[in-house]
């Protein structure tokens, strides 16, 4: 007999599935990585190249400029980086020593700059990144004046894209004794790290929070203020009003550590749309270039930064995709993505500390398989690969200058995302919900 | 040496106290006309000694490393927050958050502070002779919290492994922080802080309370706590 197989649309079996291990296990579902769902991102947008009207650059001979000064509204010593292409705060506890130092080295090899996270700094990452980013975060674990002394600029977290309003979760299993140290805890158990500051709340708290580390670090650093895309233009207000140097804003497509799936799926909005919004913020306080937009959440490709750029970012940041280049999700020991019950490009289990490539893990076995010097090769090249793209196509829209690209190159390929970016629809003049006059 | 703050910016002044040249004799500071301003002595990193005459605003010697420093006044939001080691002692009171994350050295407060006193306090020791106020030590990890008067609901709310010493009335209790019995290695350890500090105070009259370290595992059981 012919079986009738048409599908629940409300209940798709991926939905029914989940259903049944809710009901036998009682628990919400925690899994590293970021959003798995389709939403509206930059390959819905394209570039228009050079026209008549429009010059090219020659791709060989003439120079494009991939620079970029970070921090110099207030602080005394700004960072130049050589790419506008920066490596997210990723924990040591959620990552182990060798992925840190080799995330120092790429970033280091490419002028870049590179950012602790929650569970303070490592002498290995400090000493491998020309550049650090020094996270003061919710936990303040591991955080000490020293380290905020030897930083290069500090980034207070209020957010982050996979889980705007969400603590930190760092399970057990990925607690050994030098995670546990640096964090004042017991070895094994999980930790939770708060969803706010211990002592402030708001912005006018935030200036003064600010104030201090300025005085802490006299006047020198950079500070970076960095939030998960619920409310961009609010939050890109606020941050400025509280003095940031430079703010972070990190969509919805942004990689974690361990979140519950339904925060990662369903709390914040997509990149693309918080970009738009964020740009529109400094754009009307006159404080786009003066105070730095660095983007971040599914940043992939050369043309991604590309886009961002072109839509007013200074610079964007990379989590996920730095990770992948260390081997994350790479088909290598087949065998132990089975034991987690996946494999290799479907992984995103990086809360269970059985990273099979030895990216999100404290076992010392499991971490022998990333090599520092070469994990840091492999990340250099990346680097290089998504700033020669970059600069193809700033050439190709005439561009001498990353920073030159701008809303005027890009078309929208969907409604939505003509919309959400506020670039017209490809082949008309249509910008939704945009009203000229 | 004196530093008036009506005369000279505070910049200058937390420059000269962050940058003490060691070779120098001067050791004793003090600090008049603080009139509230925030970020008084942050940073501090050596065996000096400062009076602050009058009352600050936020963060008052905020990630102290050494240097003893005691305020004649009220203290804003935050004192002594993520403090490494060294002494502060407000004569006044506090505000919230007083000693929060501090990772070491001791936070003496002659007068009350308020809610979420001692907050992820990891390693410190905060002595309070008033009384705190509502969720005090939360999410606690490491140090002790003595309250020689009374404290406010949520007390020690999702603690780790800081202990908390109570003398007066406790309001209520957060998740998972429960009375524990206060033995003889207790005892001895608040007398030796007591010692320390020139304290005359009966440790038998205190009440200890500390995790009960059911939410260290996430366990479904306990979800009526999350
Ligand atoms: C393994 C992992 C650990 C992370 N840890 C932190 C952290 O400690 N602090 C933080 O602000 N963000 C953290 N993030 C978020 C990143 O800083 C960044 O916002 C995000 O990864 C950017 O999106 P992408 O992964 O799509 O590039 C983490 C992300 C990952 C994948
Ligand atoms: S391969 Fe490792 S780093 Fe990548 S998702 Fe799996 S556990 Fe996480």
């Amino acid at each position: 007999m012919k079986k009738d197989l048409k599908e629940f649309k409300t209940f798709p079996s991926s939905v029914i599935k989940e259903i049944h291990r809710a009901a036998n296990e009682g628990i919400y579902k925690i899994r590293g990585l970021g959003a798995k769902r389709k939403v509206p991102d930059f390959d819905d947008l394209v570039f228009l190249g050079a026209s008549m009207s429009r010059y090219p650059l020659e791709g060989y001979r003439e120079k494009c400029n991939t620079s970029v000064i970070l921090g110099d509204r207030f602080a005394k010593k700004p960072i130049k980086l050589d790419i506008p292409i920066t490596i997210a705060g990723m924990s040591f506890g959620a990552l182990g020593a060798n992925a840190k130092e080799a995330l120092g080295r790429g970033a280091s090899a490419m002028g870049t700059s590179t950012t602790t996270g929650d569970g303070g700094m490592t002498k290995e990452e400090r000493s491998s990144s020309k550049y650090l980013i020094y996270q003061l975060l919710p936990s303040r674990y591991g955080m000490n004046p020293e380290d905020l002394r030897k930083a290069d600029a500090i980034e207070v977290v209020v957010g982050q894209g996979a889980k705007p309003g969400g603590g930190g979760m760092l399970l057990g299993q990925k607690i050994n004794k030098r995670v546990a140290a640096m964090r004042t805890l017991p070895e094994g158990i999980d930790q939770r790290s708060a969803c706010r500051h211990p002592d402030w709340t708001g912005p006018d708290d935030l200036e003064i929070k600010i104030q201090e580390l300025r005085e802490i670090t006299n006047w020198e650093k950079p500070i970076y203020v960095k939030v998960g895309a619920a409310r961009p233009y609010y939050d890109t207000t606020l941050a400025i009003k509280a003095g940031a140097d430079v703010v972070v804003l990190d969509g919805m497509q942004g990689g974690t550590a361990a979140t519950q799936d339904v925060f990662i799926e369903h709390v914040g909005i997509p990149t693309l749309g918080a970009l738009r919004e964020s740009v529109d913020a400094l754009k009307e306080l006159n404080m786009h270039r003066k105070v730095q937009l660095i983007i971040s959440g599914g940043i992939r490709t050369g043309a991604d930064v590309a886009k961002a750029l072109a839509m007013g970012a200074d610079a964007v940041s990379i989590g996920s995709a730095a990770m992948m280049a260390l081997n994350c999700n790479a088909d290598l020991y087949r065998e132990d993505y089975e034991k987690l019950g996946t494999e290799p490009g479907f992984c995103h289990h990086c809360h269970t500390g059985k990273c099979p490539v030895g990216v999100a893990t404290q076992d010392p076995v499991l971490e022998k398989r990333l090599n520092p010097v070469d994990g840091g090769k492999r990340l250099k090249n990346y680097l290089s690969t998504l700033t020669l793209e970059l600069q193809t196509l700033a050439r190709a829209n005439g561009k001498s200058d990353v920073r030159n690209l701008e809303p005027e190159d890009l078309a929208a390929l969907t409604v939505e995302a003509a919309a959400m970016a506020r670039v017209p629809l490809a082949g008309t003049d249509w910008i939704p919900g945009f009203k000229k006059y | 040496m004196n530093f008036d703050l009506n005369k000279k910016k505070l910049r200058e002044v937390n420059n000269y106290l962050q940058n003490i040249d060691r070779k120098d004799n001067k050791r004793k500071f003090e600090l008049s006309n603080p009139q509230g301003q925030h970020a008084i002595c942050v940073g501090l990193k050596d065996e000096i000694d400062v009076t602050i005459k009058g009352h600050t605003g936020y963060y008052c010697a905020g990630m102290n490393q050494k240097a003893n420093i005691t305020v004649h006044g009220n203290v804003g939001t935050g004192v002594a927050e993520n403090m490494m080691s060294g002494k502060v002692i407000i004569k006044g009171n506090a505000s919230q958050s007083a000693g929060a994350t501090g990772n070491g050295g001791t936070l003496i407060i002659e007068g009350d502070a308020s809610s979420r006193c001692g907050i992820s306090m990891k390693g410190i020791n905060i002595l309070v002779k008033g009384s705190v106020g509502h969720m005090s030590a939360f999410m606690a990890q490491k140090g002790n919290l003595i309250v020689f008067g009374d404290a406010d609901s949520d007390l020690g709310d999702s603690i780790y492994e800081a202990k908390i010493f109570v003398k007066g009335k406790v309001k209520s209790l957060g998740a998972d922080c429960v009375e524990k019995k206060m033995d003889e290695k207790n005892i001895n350890e608040l007398n030796k802080i007591f010692k320390e500090l020139n304290i005359s105070e009966d440790p038998k009259k205190f009440k200890r309370y500390g995790s009960a370290r059911k939410l260290y595992h996430f366990k479904i059981d306990n979800l009526s706590s999350y």
